[in-house]
């Protein structure tokens, strides 16, 4: 096992802490894989979950590097993501809480793509020249991810009485964990500089556009959920790496 | 006389995306470029730096690539090859040649269009059916059978056929 939370370094922590979200929403989709409600909607899911972890390889590959430059240690992208314990992953909350129905899965997706997306519009414009480009690169499918989970949530919202209360259910169950991502740590604000007021901003519009949209009511303000960004998880992410990080665990350095 | 970036390049040409056959990497664009560092007297003892940007993030065949890449150089004599990955300018379809493009429609996929930059959505284009030729065609899912495809159905023949989104 290796360690990366005694890392001070703002810039480390926090392209450990996208590529945790990345990975864990990734992992999360991907076991839709099979189960979708229907054949275009499970290979839909399971194409994001590619994109995510395509995401948190690029953001693990520039962690391992940053890290190797700074201590002289030699990670790689998969020991960062199969040889950490749980308390130094930096993912939000709601990333690794169980899928749950449908509409749940969407909501999720929906509240995560649209911060991403916004997110990295700001980060393409950061000084940092590997950020602005896998943040680039990222948004390309970023828009993807977006209309669909947007396109969802109007359809289940705006839907049968059964969809839209799904669809409540979703809300009154995880409003709680949405504001961790726009509740910045040191380390974002000290990345992100004055962009984070915009990507509060920018998501609270689009949340607020889609749900007019789909006849959805948001919450009104309440206790919210945090401590991902710290490493402090839900019982959930443990299980999440039992089951990912299995054979890394029980064959060290195996290889395939 | 050839140079040999050049040389090299027209190797590259036998280096296949192994999940569209008919397209070389050359095709796609992803060869950003190549570069010769370290120039020797014998050229395979000089160091080849082969620059690529991936087509999608998490792409599976990305990997694939970069081994055949190897391979190919490795097999024409080359002894010190190195693979560089490019994430800036991210890769657009733009980038993919025009017989590319060609090579695509005849294997039954339809090739991007126009511009990646003009964001039209993607239920508003006018895919043309590869296998027909119509242009009543409908959008079955923006998401297909790669990260790089969206699934289409022609109301004409009323086959199903993917679509090389823009990227």
């Amino acid at each position: 096992m290796i360690t990366t939370k005694d890392i001070d370094n703002p810039l480390i922590k926090f392209v450990l802490h996208l590529g945790d979200n990345a990975l864990i929403m990734g992992h999360r989709n991907s076991e839709w894989c099979g189960h979708g409600p229907i054949l275009e909607q499970d290979i839909a899911l399971t194409n994001i979950a590619l994109d995510q972890v395509g995401q948190a390889r690029n953001f693990y590959q520039y962690a391992a590097e940053l890290i190797s430059e700074t201590n002289g240690e030699q990670l790689t992208e998969d020991s960062l993501a199969y040889l950490r314990d749980s308390w130094d992953f930096k993912n939000c909350l709601l990333a690794e809480l169980p899928n749950g129905d449908w509409a749940q899965t969407i909501l999720k997706q929906f509240i995560v793509s649209a911060y991403q997306y916004h997110l990295y519009q700001a980060l393409a414009n950061n000084q940092n020249e590997q950020l602005a480009a896998i943040a680039s690169k990222s948004l390309k499918e970023l828009n993807y991810h977006l209309r669909w989970s947007s396109d969802w949530v109007l359809r289940l919202g705006d839907g049968t009485t059964e969809s839209k209360k799904r669809m409540e259910d979703a809300i009154a169950i995880l409003w709680s964990y949405t504001n961790e991502w726009i509740d910045f740590a040191d380390y974002e604000m000290i990345i992100l500089g004055d962009s984070h007021h915009s990507i509060q901003q920018d998501w609270k519009a689009k949340i607020k556009s889609v749900f007019d949209e789909a006849g959805l009511m948001i919450p009104v303000d309440g206790w919210m959920q945090k401590g991902g960004k710290v490493g402090n998880h839900t019982e959930h992410l443990g299980y999440i790496l039992t089951d990912m990080q299995f054979l890394q665990r029980a064959y060290p350095n195996a290889e395939w | 006389m050839l140079t040999q970036e050049t040389a090299i390049l027209q190797l590259l040409e036998s280096v296949k995306d192994p999940e569209i056959p008919v397209l070389s990497i050359i095709d796609l664009g992803i060869v950003r470029s190549v570069v010769i560092t370290n120039v020797n007297d014998d050229q395979f003892e000089s160091e080849v730096s082969v620059l690529v940007t991936p087509t999608y993030s998490a792409c599976p065949a990305v990997d694939m690539i970069n081994a055949e890449i190897k391979f190919v150089l490795t097999t024409a004599g080359y002894r010190h090859i190195k693979i560089e990955q490019v994430l800036f300018p991210a890769w657009t379809t733009d980038w993919m040649s025009e017989s590319g493009k060609e090579k695509l429609k005849t294997y039954g996929i339809a090739a991007p269009i126009g511009k990646s930059c003009d964001q039209t959505h993607i239920e508003d284009l006018k895919v043309v059916c590869p296998q027909c030729g119509s242009d009543q065609t409908i959008l079955i899912s923006a998401f297909g059978s790669t990260a790089c495809k969206a699934l289409f159905k022609c109301s004409n023949c009323l086959e199903p056929f993917d679509y090389f989104k823009c990227h």
